[in-house]
């Protein structure tokens, strides 16, 4: 067993493990990995391997190519706009709802009295969950009854601001939005705290502006933290399903990339294989970022 | 939460209503509370900020309160004639919704606890085990936490249809629509997550300690659950607190390995209160909050944990 060998290090010198402690390794490190590799690992080869193949879960698998592929981008009318709202999505929350988030942040962590209360209600939003997001979506954008509406006094002519398909998507981004800025927000101003005191002294002293500071020492020197919150919101714009999923089953104007795939699957059609080929695609972009991001942690690593 | 209600008052600097634990270097000196125009331009900001992230859930509070033929006729957005508790009695009784508190219980409390245990020690061997591959083991599970949760479901959907369970595991026969499907997706997908904060947090943790149990000839065990494990109880106790949170509000992998509409957990079962042909919005609001109210509850009293925990493997990174 090479994997449980220990390697030469400075400190100790070799070491073995005595089989006692090979067993504990053995069984404490294998039931994770074996769950690990069944439930997300597994199904994720599978996924690939599905996407070549046409089945409804009952029948006989029968293998197409990359039939599914050519329907997909050629034949399947709510491809495209899915993955424009997806892309959307990711845009919204990294050119919006992520900078408002460190702005706030930033605000904050100059020390205002009541800062607390501040953090407290900007965060609340990400305790909630995402189907009570969407409902309170309703709330406010109804068209008869919403808020919204109400504020405006338009009883004319009200907009229908969750069923119009051209509107919608920037009202259920807003609610995201209203979610992730907090949660952006947290994660920076704990970043902020750890950024050593003396590097902005010694900015100020070089005679910088705030603004400089700020962007010049301050930012950089939070390089985890804005991996980390770049990583999450790439991965909250293709994640994104649970808000439109409550707002309207994500139809009319809300199709998202995770809505066709949960349809495709759990739907009356059950085209599992097609299905599968939608979430490849979902897959190797968000795999486009996740490597990126590993690498990093594992420059970071090879420096602890 | 330290709320003042009048944020214009100037007046002489207050006893601090500082972060308790905080340390003492973070205080703002009196000095620099004194209201400057600038200061109060921060404020009145923040302020509108706060107010407007506050809004939609007062609004769905307040609608809860009314009854439906009054904003049917005049919109959420208006005066009352009269307020109740009546919705969230119905909430209550209608839907059944202690039942559906305790499925989301069965569900999320074991996965919790499974999560965190065998997390721990894995990331207790990456972190502490000077071991070969443990960069691969770390990455494979951080990476499993970020694919987009509808690469795996198909398969899996299938998976769990094919594997028997004896009748008193699941009445269903399979593990497909039993709370055995979904706390273990939960628990491997939630794994990820923590073993990445939990190695991080047990890289800070001085080595000595461990350097002297072993000397003193502690096993892997005894170095894992009787030295590392209880430093860690802090990490622990917001880990937890996160993990909570996330298993209770999550309602896709309900909603795609349970059929069986009672074994529902409460977010799912948020949709039984929409009728087939009319929805009574008040009443979905009524049901809303007390959905919430459970993380809103435990968000506030375990402010800090839970803060804490969102921002442990981030900021030792």
């Amino acid at each position: 067993m090479a994997f449980f060998t220990t390697r030469r290090t400075r400190r100790r010198g070799p070491r073995r493990f005595s089989a006692r402690d090979r067993a504990v390794l053995c069984v404490l490190l294998g039931v994770p990995l074996l769950l690990d590799l069944v439930i997300v690992w597994g199904p994720t080869v599978a996924s690939i391997v599905l996407s070549f193949s046409s089945w409804d879960g009952i029948s006989d698998i029968e293998w197409v190519g990359t039939e599914n592929y050519e329907n997909l981008f050629t034949n399947y009318p709510q491809f495209w706009p899915a993955v424009q709202h997806n892309l959307l999505w990711l845009g919204f929350l990294g050119l919006v709802a992520t900078p408002f988030g460190l702005f706030l942040a930033v605000l904050i962590d100059r020390g205002v009295r009541f800062s607390r209360f501040y953090q407290s209600t900007i965060y609340l939003p990400v305790v909630l969950s995402l189907a009570v997001v969407g409902f309170i979506a309703q709330l406010v954008f109804s068209r008869d009854q919403g808020a919204l509406n109400a504020i405006l006094g338009d009883t004319e002519n009200p907009t229908d601001w969750l069923g119009d398909p051209d509107l919608n998507i920037w009202m259920v981004l807003l609610a995201a939005a209203w979610r992730h800025t907090g949660y952006v927000m947290i994660l920076y101003l704990a970043g902020l705290k750890a950024v050593d005191a003396s590097l902005k002294e010694a900015a100020a002293i070089d005679g910088a502006s705030e603004t400089q500071t700020f962007f010049r020492v301050v930012f950089p020197t939070m390089r985890p933290v804005n991996v980390i919150v770049g990583v999450i919101t790439v991965i909250e714009g293709l994640r994104a399903f649970d808000i439109v999923y409550a707002v309207n089953k994500g139809r009319n104007g809300l199709e998202l990339l995770s809505v066709l795939v949960t349809d495709n699957i759990i739907g009356e059609a059950s085209r599992i294989g097609f299905g599968s080929a939608i979430a490849v695609v979902l897959l190797v972009v968000s795999m486009g970022f996740v490597v990126t991001y590993l690498v990093q942690e594992i420059r970071g690593e090879k420096t602890r | 939460m330290s709320v003042h209600a009048d944020t214009a008052t100037p007046g002489p600097p207050a006893p601090t209503p500082a972060t308790p634990g905080a340390p003492a270097s973070s205080r703002p000196s009196a000095r620099r509370r004194r209201l400057t125009p600038g200061r109060f331009g921060v404020h009145a900001f923040l302020m509108a900020v706060s107010l407007g992230f506050l809004a939609p859930l007062l609004l769905a509070a307040y609608a809860s309160l009314r009854p439906y033929d009054e904003t049917a006729e005049r919109g959420y957005f208006s005066l009352p004639d009269r307020l109740s508790f009546d919705y969230y009695r119905q909430a209550f009784t209608d839907s059944g919704m202690t039942k559906y508190f305790v499925n989301t219980l069965l569900i999320a409390v074991p996965g919790v606890l499974l999560a965190l245990f065998l997390a721990s020690f894995v990331a207790f061997a990456v972190a502490r085990l000077r071991m070969r591959g443990s960069i691969v083991l770390l990455m494979l599970f951080t990476a499993g936490n970020l694919l987009p949760q509808q690469v795996i479901i198909t398969p899996l959907y299938v998976l769990f249809n094919r594997i028997p369970l004896p009748y008193w595991m699941s009445d269903s026969m399979t593990m497909y629509d039993s709370y055995w499907a979904v706390v273990a997706v939960q628990v491997g997908f939630q794994m990820g997550f923590c073993v990445f904060v939990l190695a991080n947090f047990m890289r800070t943790l001085p080595i000595e300690i461990l350097e002297a149990a072993i000397v003193d000839g502690a096993g892997v065990w005894a170095q894992y659950w009787r030295i590392t494990l209880p430093l860690c109880r802090p990490a622990l106790a917001a880990l937890g607190t996160l993990q909570f949170t996330w298993m209770y509000n999550d309602f896709l992998w309900a909603l795609v390995f349970i059929s069986d509409g009672d074994k529902l957990p409460v977010t799912s079962a948020l949709n039984n209160l929409r009728g087939q042909f009319f929805t009574d919005y008040n009443l979905l609001a009524a049901g809303s909050i007390i959905v919430a109210l459970p993380t809103i509850i435990v968000f506030l009293l375990l402010q800090r944990h839970f803060i804490a925990g969102l921002t442990l493997g981030s900021s030792k990174g």
